[in-house]
């Protein structure tokens, strides 16, 4: 059983501690530890979390994203070991508060690309916060939006109604796989953030909206035959390796011909263990990719796709269990028992 | 230990031979060849007598590049129409 890491991103001033010290007010969240990363030699932030205790990490002088990614690892490390020789009270979630120009990304390979920390850790839920009264700027709030599985817009209480939606409208296009809430002084209910992760990707229409300013759009792409999983598995690492840059977010479901459809969600180069479902929750059994990049180019990029996996020749047969191509079990996560939302399973 | 490759999780010497299979596909359109390789590897070449030992599918990409002299790109026209022919 591996414990959930909960990343909780977001830009300067966005609301991040004052969300989690919230949160760790509420009597079901007290078996969490908490790992604050903060930019400079001295932690402000951690500081202002009410429930500091030997559960309660500081990674200072550096940004987790970059420098102190090491850090990070023997951190986790260590909270397993105090954990197990019962230095420290029981915690069944890790929260990581970010600094506010992290990027996602390099946080999540960390996590999976370790020896050790995927065999007691695993990525629970992106959490991002945006600043409602503000927005976004930069291209790090664009990552972060992108990564999302829940985007939560603080401040609530002082924007007007219309500017609201409008920033609800802007992220929706920007990343339509994420949930987003509302949130006033970090009230969110523990449940929308720290269980079920993310929207269904089967309820996003198969249109596209527009790109974003800065070029990042969000594309919706969907296969009517059997996805081959060898040759998506060869067109996504060909893809991510020549435009990681500019690709940063692919999450989809995949008919690869067996009972339940194949969960893939990547951030950037960092890609989630492919998670098999036990069923559809309909008869619709279209693959379904979403792809958050850099003006992306939709057309070339389905034309790719389809190219690859569905106009592929396949190396393989069907298996005794049905499964095109398809290597069980998973060597990360499985999925729970008779769960066929994407939502359902990110949340570790 | 090495972690193993998210696409190549749970499968053995046969799935990385047809992988290797597949992996053709694509790379002969750029002169290269690839072949499932003992301990879980791969060897790439190019018809110029270049080889190189990957140990996983996410390295194939970066010495197929350096054998082939220039970007190798999934959205390249040429490889799209060749693989749908």
């Amino acid at each position: 059983m591996t414990t959930p890491v909960f990343l909780v991103t977001g830009q300067l001033g966005s609301g991040k501690t004052t969300l989690i010290s919230r949160l760790l007010q509420r009597p079901e969240l007290g078996e969490t530890a908490v790992i604050v990363n903060e930019l400079g030699e001295v932690g402000i932030d951690h500081h202002l979390l009410r429930r500091v205790d030997e559960r309660t990490v500081l990674l200072s002088s550096g940004c987790v994203c970059c420098v102190l990614r090491g850090d990070l690892s023997d951190e986790l490390r260590s909270l397993l070991d105090l954990r197990d020789a019962g230095a420290i009270p029981p915690f069944r979630r890790v929260v990581i508060e970010t600094t506010g120009v992290a990027e996602p990304a390099p946080i999540v390979q960390t996590l999976l690309a370790d020896p050790l920390l995927p065999h007691h850790y695993a990525v629970g839920a992106i959490v991002v916060t945006v600043d409602g009264e503000h927005g976004l700027h930069g291209d790090e709030a664009l990552h972060q939006v992108a990564a999302a599985d829940t985007l939560v817009l603080t401040k609530a209480d002082v924007v007007g109604p219309h500017d609201l939606e409008a920033l609800e409208d802007e992220l929706e296009r920007l990343n339509p796989t994420a949930r987003a809430v509302r949130a006033s002084f970090g009230e969110v209910e523990p449940e929308f953030l720290l269980t079920a992760s993310a929207r269904d990707v089967r309820e996003l229409p198969p249109t596209n909206g527009h790109a974003h300013p800065d070029g990042v759009e969000a594309v919706v792409l969907i296969l009517d035959r059997t996805v081959d999983w060898t040759a998506f598995g060869i067109w996504l690492t060909m893809l991510l390796h020549a435009r990681g840059t500019s690709i940063l977010r692919v999450k989809g479901l995949l008919d690869t011909g067996g009972e339940g459809p194949l969960l893939v969600n990547c951030v950037r180069h960092a890609v989630h263990p492919p998670v098999h479902l036990d069923g559809w929750p309909d008869d619709d059994r279209r693959s379904r990719l979403v792809v958050i990049g850099q003006d992306v180019d939709r057309d070339a990029l389905e034309r790719s796709l389809r190219a690859f996996v569905t106009d592929a020749p396949s190396p393989l047969p069907p298996a005794a269990g049905g499964f095109r191509g398809v290597p069980r079990p998973w060597g990360g996560d499985s999925c729970g028992s008779g769960s066929a939302r994407a939502d359902s399973d990110l949340a570790g | 230990m090495a972690k193993e490759h998210w696409a190549e999780s749970g499968e053995g010497a046969r799935g990385r031979v047809l992988r290797a299979t597949a992996l053709n596909r694509v790379l002969g359109h750029y002169g290269l060849e690839v072949a499932a390789w003992s301990g879980g590897a791969y060897v790439l070449r190019d018809r110029k007598g270049g080889t190189a030992v990957v140990s996983d599918l996410g390295a194939v990409w970066i010495e197929a590049e350096r054998l082939h002299g220039a970007p190798l790109d999934p959205l390249d026209p040429g490889l799209v129409a060749a693989l749908s022919a």
